[in-house]
This record gives structure tokens, C-alpha cells and sequence, in this order.
């Protein structure tokens, strides 16, 4: 680096500096889900497949606008102002995603010991709390179930808190890994923080049962844990919000002060609207507003306060009865269809003759099916048939229209039929 | 209309807040009391079964200031009560404004039927990056002709920053800032947890009301070589005192000589002077000599975006596959914080831009704000000369964008506050955009008041 003093000011002295910045930065490999859409796009093939990114799409394969949100778009069009928000979002919003995940008569609400602020979407929900636990929860750790979303290491990884695993999946029976999830929470020391997923666990699709959450819950009791859940797809997994809640509320039962991330990405489809809610149950109210008050600090040296449009017509749709029924019935429509598109795969591959078993196509739930494939089938997949897809071999089955699911199972059948 | 109208807090939470701002409100914090510590006993709480919470230790945040300054006002009953902390736009009428071309814009959009809500790229809207830097760095840049500028789309201001923040500290070699004394509150916050060290140069100077450029260039000339050095591009917030041209260059030789990286923030592109371009020249002074920088830019002010979050991160770099190598980077830091910006405000910004006549009549109605500000300006100066009001008012009409520190101290500010019912932060500053021709006179009445009875 030159330390000469310019003496004139040419424009273009700069240039004889070895002012280089930036030439030590390493290309950043891609984003393994964002990258499969990018790779897709530019694909010329007629009969490409996109199975990757978890966006809905309809039977023609076109992504969806529900009725509902265009009915709020219209009534919000031309509104008054495009103010700031407060730093904890819509409070609106927040108040009606709480009684989705909380109950719609839940004590907690009445008793306001749940802080709550506005997110971005799922992600900036699971890292405003990232920030919080590093923040308030110093020596913790968080620990991830194996496999999650890719994401969810970049995000603690990047708030600063250790990560650990715990055991999720159980390959062999394409299924819950039980007992072997339930002997890590017992080896964790006690007070360990856990993400867990709410309901359609992605990349998997495997569920604990009620019976299995229970149990859970029982033992994370005994522990002393903290439960974060990730709840992205209430109502897109069993079409009942309600239902897709279990978990939270049999740990709500039992007492457990949660940490909850809400995202309308899918089951509003108002993906790039980037709308969600952060929640953290406290003892009572007084620790809630300090809570909230801490969470507001960290969000506003990140974005100041968050989006107001997406806020809106969630609070648009969830605030009136009749637009609420026609979500909830939309929200079944999407999860109906997801559901016969499981059946409708497992049927082709077991028709074609398939030496493996697809059970685990119908068992496995919500957006994802976690097929079991290789990176090689999955490359085999993307070279010879122009499927796209993760390499962790996880399909999106919104991406499954009855279009192309003879082409997929096909294709499916002949990358995996050696075994 | 809105049939059912969310209820939501009208105050716009001023982003704007001055470093020396204290705090308006007495207790700050509030310590958990043990005994507060109370577990309902109703059924569904399983008060026998929950644990103590992990958070227990948590004490409240201090309040904003300035979301203190409007709580009071608006708990004010008089009828000539004043709110000059709000950090937003307000008409003649004291109206928030959603510009025509917005209106316009948006209803393009949601006409459209076959717009969908899918997730942008993480680096947001193409369309409206590409615009975003022609705006700010001039459509017949070299940097951006050469391809060597990366733009991401961000959340508003406070988004660029944070996300260009956090870039420096994981790829640049010094992780020092310095900030102008004062500047915005949430300034350093950014800063600081993005992993930067920040330390100040001296800006403002209160007996003149103006620049303190010798203390600028004394800073800035003794600051490690490689620091990285913020710089309000227009309308210096709070003081609303900016550099001359003359001076800009003389910051500029400055800076490249002792190969200190400028870091712009620009979030009243248009409004302060009232013309685009010209409030485009200090960045483009940079840009233009073929040196890097950064710019973050915001569409909250000047195209009354505010609660769209709509904001754009521009890096120029010293050639296209490092701006390239950068823009991969800066993926990295957004997807763990968001995935991937808004979609809405930036559609609208995008369709705006790209639009003839949207854009044509964009610049009208971003000229009338700031007109109407500079206006204002005027009007208040004029009344203080009329009253005889002691002391050198001229700063008002020199100061330049939304808000004029006045010089007012926090005795005198209480005193307006109480006997005239004007809200404005500790430190003397108010925003003129809170001022209409109606409520100037009472403003003056309350300054002379304060000057002449409250030391």
C-alpha cells in the first residue's frame, strides 16, 4: 500500500494505489436449495422438472396467489400511509399469529406472559432469537436435529452460538431415529436449548407422534431444556392448523416456557413478503415486556423495524371471518393436493415395479418427502432427466403436479432400480 | 376502504437519532422484582410443571427517545400541541403523504394478475438493484459500465448498513469506523454488532452551528490508514449540516491518500436539495476517481416508503470479478439474517425507476417535499427576525433536509415543550417536515419564549 501523500487532486491518482480491497474475497459456493431454482431456470429442457425449492405450485405446476391475500391486497391498496411500524412489527399481526400457534383462548395470551415481535418470515424469526439466546444465554448451545435446513446452522453459526446435534432421522426405516433422539436429550446437560421442528420437519417429513411428543416433552421436563420450535408450515402439513399445533401446545400443557418462529411463507404463500413472528413465553407479564423490549434492540441495528405490507395482509385476512374461512379452506386445498401427490408417486413407483419400498412417500408429511436417494442418483436425476432437486435427495413435492409425476417416478424408478 | 383497518401505532418511529439524545423518560430500567416473578395458576399454565424461565435475568430496554417524544404528544390534550421529533414526512395538513406515483405503482402491481409473491433471490429485485445504482452513482457511471458494481437489495437504511457492515468485518482488514460526532443513534448499534469497532471524528460545531471542518480533517487525517469512514452523502442527521462541494473534494483527497474506505449513507437522495443529482455528488465525487466505496441507500424518506423497508447496498469495487466474488459474500451474510428482502416496496420503487413519466412525475413530487421543507425553513427564519428573537437564526435557512438543530438547550426544550406543548428530542433538534405555514408562528413564539426567559 502506498503511503505517498497525494499532492494534487487528479482525478485517477487513486488508480496508481494498490488499493485491493477485495482480492483475497473467495467466491461464496452457492446456496444448496436457492442454487437448484438458479440451475433449473436456465435449464432449455421441455421437460425439466423443479422439485427443489419448497414453494407451493398448483397442478399446472404455476406458483399460487391465494384468493384470500389478492382480496386483502385489494382492500389495502392505495392505504393511507406506509409508515413505520414500531420495531416489533404489527401489532395486529403479531396479536392473531400468536392464537394460531398459542390457541385462540390460551391463558398465556389473556395473561400476556408471550413477548412477540414481528420477523422476517421464518429466517429472521430463528435469528433474532439466535441473537437473544447469545445475548441473554451466553453459554448456551443450541442443538440441531440431524438433518434440518441448511440454513438453520448458517443462522446460529452467524448469531455466534456453539451448535450441536442430535440424532432425528433414522435412515434405514426412512422414519424417526426415537430412541436415539430421546438418549441425546437425555445425555444433554440439563437447561440445553433444542430447536425443534413444530410439524413437517424439513428436509424429512418424519414427525414424532403425539405419543412420541409427549414423551418428549416429559423428558425435557426432567432436564430442565429449553424448546425452540421452527413452525413453518402450520396448516400445510395435515390442511388443519390446529391439528399441525399439537406439539406446541402439549408442551404448553406441561408448562414449558417456549420459544416459537412463525412463518406465513407457505401456508399464506406470501413468500417474498418476508412475514413472521418471533415468540418467547415468559414467567409473567413483566418479563414479557422486558423480553419483547430486548428483542426490539436486537432487531433494530439489523433492519429497524420490520415490513408493513406482508403484516398487513396477514392482519387483513386473519382479522375477518370470512376471509379467515377462505384461507383455512385454501390452506386444506394446498395441503389436500400435497397429500394426493404422495399417493399418486408411491403408486407410480410401486406400479413400475420398484425393489425398494416408498412407504415412507405416504408416511412422511408436509411439503418434503425425503426420498433417500444418493447425490449420485440425484445427479444422475438432474443430468439424464432434468429432475431438480437437493442433493440430499429431498423432494418438493408441491413440485409434483399429476403432469409430471408418471416422468418422476419414472425417472426415480431408473436411477434406483440397482439398488 | 379498509373495512377492517389494523390498529397499529401511528407514530413513525424516528430512525433519526442524535448520539447526545437523552433519554425523555425517568426509569429505564426496570430490574425484575423477585416477587413479581408470579406463575398463573390457571389450569393450561401447569404452574406445578414449568420450570424457572432461562430469560429470568432479562431487564427492560431503555425506551427510543424519540417513540418517548410521541408517546407524550400524543398524550397531550392541547389543541396547539406540535410534534417535531417525528422523523417522517408530513404535509401542510400534518398528513403523512403516499406519493401519487406510489399510489399509481402500486395498483399497477396489484392489477396484475400474473405478479406472484414468490421469494426474490437473496440478492432481491434485479430490476430495482440496477436502478437503485444508476440513481445513486449516475446512469453514465464508468463503475457500473464496467460492471464492477455489486448492489443488493436490503431492508431500507438500516439494512444496507448492517449488511455492508457485516461484510467488513469478515472480509476487510480493519474493523475500525469512524462515525461523524454527532450522527444517527442506531449508527453505532449497527456498527457494533456487525463486529466494528467504532470511533468518531469530529463534524458538528456548536458555536457555529456549521462544520467543523478543521476538526474533520484533523481526525480523518490521523486515523489509522484503511479505516473504514462513514459519511452522510446529503442532509447530515441530526444537524443538517453538510460539506460544500469544495470542501467534499478536500475530504475526498483525503481520504485516498491515507486509503480510508468510504462507507456512504445516503437516505435523502432527492430530498434534501430537492434535485437528484446534485444530492448525488458527494458519492459520485468518490465513485468517479476509481477508488471503492460503499453506498446504502433508502427509499423511505424520499419516495415515503418507510414501512416497505426498501433499501439498496451498492459496492464499487476495482474490477468486475471482484465485484462479482463480493456479491457472493454478501449472500452469505443475508441469508442467515432474512433469506431474501420484501418483495413489495421494491416492485414499486423498480416500476417507478424504469417508467418515463412515473419516474418524471416521482421527481415533481420529490421536489414539492423538499420544497416545501426549505419553505418551512424560511417561514420560521423570517418569524424569529420579526420577533427580534436574540441570536443568529441564519443556520435554519443554512442547515439542509429534514431537520434543523437549533442550538436549543435541554432546559429550553422542556420549557417548550411544557408552556407551549412543542415535542421535540433534548438535544434542539426538530423536524421541519412537522412544521406547516399554519403552526410556524406558534414555533417562533415558543423559541423567543425559551431564548429570552430560560437560560
Amino acid at each position: 500500500m502506498f503511503g505517498r501523500i497525494l499532492a494534487s487532486g487528479a482525478v485517477g491518482a487513486a488508480r496508481s494505489m494498490s488499493t485491493a480491497w477485495w482480492r483475497h474475497v473467495e467466491p461464496a459456493p452457492k446456496d444448496p436449495i436457492l442454487g437448484v431454482t438458479e440451475a433449473f431456470l436456465a435449464d432449455p429442457s421441455p421437460n425439466k422438472v423443479n422439485v427443489g425449492v419448497g414453494a407451493y405450485r398448483d397442478d399446472n405446476g404455476k406458483p399460487v396467489v391465494l384468493e384470500c391475500v389478492r382480496e386483502a391486497e385489494r382492500r389495502i391498496a392505495g392505504n393511507l400511509n406506509m409508515e413505520y411500524l414500531p420495531m416489533g412489527g404489527s401489532v395486529n399481526m403479531v396479536e392473531e399469529t400468536l392464537k394460531l400457534a398459542y390457541g385462540e383462548n390460551s391463558d398465556l395470551l389473556k395473561d400476556k406472559r408471550v413477548a412477540a415481535v414481528q420477523a422476517l418470515s421464518g429466517t429472521g424469526a430463528c435469528r433474532l432469537f439466535a441473537d437473544f439466546q447469545k445475548r441473554f444465554s451466553p453459554d448456551s448451545q443450541i442443538y440441531i436435529p440431524v438433518p434440518t435446513w441448511a440454513n438453520h446452522h448458517n443462522i446460529w453459526r452467524d448469531a455466534h452460538v456453539p451448535q450441536r446435534t442430535f440424532h432425528y432421522y433414522h435412515p434405514q426405516s426412512r422414519g424417526l431415529d426415537f430412541a436415539s433422539m430421546m438418549d441425546d436429550i437425555k445425555n444433554a446437560p440439563n437447561g440445553s436449548f433444542f430447536l425443534l421442528h413444530a410439524c413437517a420437519h424439513n428436509p424429512t417429513g418424519v414427525d414424532p407422534s403425539e405419543e412420541q411428543w409427549r414423551e418428549i416433552s416429559h423428558q425435557f421436563k426432567v432436564k430442565g431444556h429449553f424448546a425452540f420450535f421452527d413452525m413453518a408450515y402450520q396448516g400445510f402439513a395435515s390442511g388443519d392448523p390446529e391439528r399441525d399445533a399439537k406439539s406446541i401446545r402439549i408442551f404448553l400443557e406441561d408448562g414449558h416456557l417456549i420459544g416459537c418462529a412463525q412463518s406465513y411463507a407457505k401456508n399464506m404463500g406470501l413468500y417474498g413478503q418476508r412475514v413472521g413472528c418471533l415468540s418467547v413465553v415468559c414467567e409473567d407479564e413483566k418479563q414479557a415486556v422486558a423480553v419483547k423490549s430486548q428483542l426490539q434492540q436486537l432487531a433494530r441495528p439489523m433492519y429497524s423495524n420490520p415490513p408493513v405490507h406482508g403484516a398487513l395482509i396477514v392482519s387483513t385476512i386473519l382479522g375477518d371471518p370470512d376471509l379467515k374461512k377462505l384461507w383455512l379452506k385454501e390452506v386444506k386445498g394446498m395441503a389436500d393436493r400435497i397429500i394426493g401427490m404422495r399417493t399418486a408417486l408411491r403408486e407410480n413407483l410401486e406400479k413400475l415395479g420398484s425393489p425398494l419400498s416408498w412407504e415412507h412417500v405416504t408416511k412422511q408429511i408436509g411439503m418434503f418427502c425425503y426420498s433417500g436417494m444418493t447425490p449420485e442418483q440425484v445427479d444422475r436425476l438432474t443430468q439424464e432427466y432434468h429432475i431438480y432437486m437437493t442433493r440430499n435427495g429431498r423432494i418438493s413435492m408441491a413440485g409434483v403436479t399429476t403432469g409430471n409425476v408418471g416422468y418422476l417416478a419414472n425417472a426415480i424408478h431408473e436411477v434406483t432400480k440397482s439398488g | 376502504m379498509n373495512t377492517s383497518s389494523p390498529s397499529f401505532s401511528s407514530s413513525a418511529a424516528d430512525r433519526r437519532l442524535s448520539a447526545l439524545v437523552r433519554h425523555l423518560e425517568g426509569s429505564s430500567l426496570n430490574v425484575l422484582d423477585s416477587r413479581s416473578r408470579s406463575i398463573a395458576a390457571s389450569p393450561t399454565s401447569g404452574s406445578h410443571g414449568a420450570g424457572n424461565s432461562v430469560f429470568d435475568h432479562v431487564v427492560r430496554a431503555p425506551e427510543d427517545p424519540i417513540l418517548g417524544v410521541t408517546v407524550a404528544y400524543n398524550k397531550d390534550p392541547s389543541p396547539v400541541k406540535l410534534n417535531l421529533g417525528v422523523g417522517a414526512y408530513r404535509t401542510e395538513e400534518g398528513k403523512p403523504l403516499v406519493l401519487n406515483v406510489v399510489r399509481r405503482a402500486e395498483q399497477m402491481l396489484v392489477n396484475d394478475r400474473s405478479r406472484v409473491k414468490e421469494y426474490l433471490p437473496i440478492v432481491g429485485l434485479s430490476d430495482f438493484n440496477k436502478l437503485s445504482a444508476k440513481l445513486i452513482l449516475g446512469a453514465d457511471s464508468p463503475a457500473i459500465q464496467e460492471n464492477r458494481v455489486t448492489t443488493v437489495q436490503c431492508l431500507s437504511g438500516t439494512g444496507s448498513l448492517r449488511v455492508g457492515a457485516e461484510f467488513l468485518a469478515r472480509h476487510y482488514h480493519q474493523h475500525t469506523i469512524y462515525i461523524p460526532q454527532p450522527t444517527w443513534g442506531n449508527h453505532p448499534k449497527v456498527f457494533g454488532l456487525a463486529g466494528l469497532s467504532v470511533k468518531t471524528y469530529r463534524y458538528y460545531d456548536p458555536a457555529t452551528r456549521g462544520l467543523n471542518f478543521q476538526g474533520l480533517l484533523e481526525d480523518l487525517g490521523s486515523a489509522p490508514s484503511g479505516a473504514i469512514v462513514l459519511l452522510h452523502a446529503c442532509a447530515h442527521n441530526p444537524t443538517g449540516v453538510d460539506p460544500t462541494p469544495h470542501q467534499w473534494e478536500q475530504i475526498r483527497q483525503l481520504m485516498r491518500s491515507k486509503a480510508l474506505l468510504p462507507f456512504f449513507d445516503s437516505a435523502y437522495q432527492g430530498f434534501a436539495s430537492g434535485n437528484l443529482d446534485t444530492d448525488a455528488q458527494s458519492v459520485r465525487m468518490f465513485a468517479k476517481d476509481g477508488g471503492e466505496c460503499l453506498v446504502a441507500q433508502s427509499y423511505a424518506k424520499n419516495m415515503g416508503l418507510y414501512g416497505e423497508r426498501v433499501g439498496a447496498l451498492s459496492i464499487v469495487c476495482r474490477t468486475a470479478d471482484v465485484a462479482s466474488r463480493v456479491e457472493s459474500q454478501l449472500k452469505l451474510v443475508i441469508r442467515p439474517m432474512y433469506s431474501n428482502p420484501p418483495i413489495h416496496g421494491a416492485s414499486i420503487v423498480a416500476t417507478i425507476l424504469k417508467d418515463r413519466s412515473l419516474f418524471q412525475e416521482w421527481t415533481i413530487e420529490l421536489k414539492a417535499m423538499a420544497d416545501r421543507i426549505i419553505s418551512m425553513r424560511q417561514q420560521l427564519f423570517d418569524a424569529l427576525r420579526s420577533r427580534g428573537t436574540p441570536g443568529d437564526w441564519s443556520h435554519i435557512i443554512k442547515q439542509i433536509g429534514m431537520f434543523t438543530f437549533t442550538g436549543l438547550n435541554s432546559k429550553q426544550v422542556v420549557f417548550m415543550t411544557k408552556e407551549y406543548h412543542i415535542y421535540m428530542t433534548s438535544d434542539g433538534r426538530i423536524s421541519m417536515a412537522g412544521l406547516s405555514s399554519r403552526t410556524v408562528p406558534h414555533l417562533a413564539d415558543a423559541i423567543h419564549a425559551a431564548v429570552t426567559r430560560v437560560a
